[in-house]
């Protein structure tokens, strides 16, 4: 296929077959992909509480979101680069492996609903942001949605290692 | 008579609860997820708390608003680290008690839990600890960066065990 022929040369680039030969690059590449999926999930949950009235009720939403999605884009854009190389030094592979696949697709359905989220759910922000104010229910659907989403990443990322080999 | 580190390792592997889930294929990377989900809460509500102490986040908010928020969140889901951890222990015991990563992490641990205590110390022992303008800050920010050097180390000492093993 195609495809496959294209992930064949991926792999085949220096960087990714030193990643794949190196015996410490790549644990050192997980750690960090880890380390920046903890701080993508345990932030943007932050916000996600907000939203369905759980916790942070003292901080507008939109303050909320200035000060804390910043961290949450830093680490998602760590996590992308890190998981990138992971992907490259077994790209065949890791292409027909379903957990893959599938955190990929949840990966894009989260992209999709904070799109969804920011676009047009937040049209009437200014009316029901108001200090202590409770998010509509169209705002706590997408707050329950992104839970639901990166907790399933996480499951999915941690079973790509089981079913590799 | 004193059980050396290798028989206890034996006794737990040939438990019933050890052998029921070393033939549960799915219970390893379950427990595993709730693992990562639960640090993701831990590492996240101590960096919100760290940036506060150095400073660079939240500044106009007073630091018992943050601590107040976040620190029972560093707290509470070490309760689920540590039964999610001993189920790992259990399931697969040499590979973690007699593992380098593991006994690591087990350390730094500990100094993670010392600092984050000492935090709780001072700001209790002095109101004005974590203010910006008459606190002690050099104190503040060493304490600040300690946690989030020993929390980055927890979850990459985490991810080496399997690579120790």
């Amino acid at each position: 296929m195609e495809i496959d022929r294209a992930l064949g040369w991926l792999q085949a680039t220096p960087i990714a077959s030193a990643i794949a030969e190196n015996e410490i690059l790549f644990p050192w590449i997980e750690s960090v992909h880890v380390l920046a999926i903890v701080l993508v999930v345990g932030t943007i949950s932050i916000v996600d509480l907000r939203l369905l009235g759980v916790a942070s009720l003292d901080l507008r939403v939109r303050r909320l979101m200035r000060d804390v999605i910043p961290y949450t884009w830093g680490a998602f854009a760590v996590a992308a680069v890190t998981g990138s190389l992971m992907f490259s030094s077994d790209a065949v592979h890791y292409a027909h492996n379903f957990l893959f696949r599938g955190k990929l697709v949840l990966l894009a359905l989260a992209g999709l609903n904070m799109a969804v989220f920011h676009f047009i759910g937040t049209g009437d922000v200014q009316r029901w942001d108001t200090g202590t104010g409770r998010a509509p229910i169209a705002a706590k659907a997408a707050a329950t949605i992104s839970l639901l989403l990166w907790i399933a990443v996480v499951a999915f990322g941690r079973g790509i290692g089981f079913t590799m080999h | 008579m004193a059980l050396t580190l290798n028989e206890i390792c034996h006794w737990i592997d040939q438990t019933a609860l050890s052998q029921a889930i070393q033939v549960t294929k799915w219970a390893v990377p379950t427990v595993q997820t709730i693992h990562i989900l639960a640090i993701a809460v831990v590492a996240s509500s101590a960096l919100m708390i760290d940036l506060r102490l150095i400073g660079v986040f939240w500044a106009d908010r007073p630091m018992k608003e943050v601590t107040s928020r976040f620190l029972p969140l560093v707290w509470w889901p070490l309760l689920i680290l540590l039964a999610t951890g001993i189920l790992m222990i259990i399931a697969e015991p040499a590979r973690s008690l007699k593992n380098p990563a593991f006994q690591i992490k087990m350390l730094l641990l500990i100094g993670a839990l010392i600092v984050t205590g000492l935090f709780q110390f001072l700001q209790r022992r002095n109101a004005s600890f974590g203010d910006l303008r008459s606190g002690p800050r050099a104190a503040a920010a060493t304490v600040a960066i300690v946690s989030m050097l020993l929390w980055s180390s927890i979850i990459f000492a985490g991810r080496w065990i399997a690579y120790f093993a």
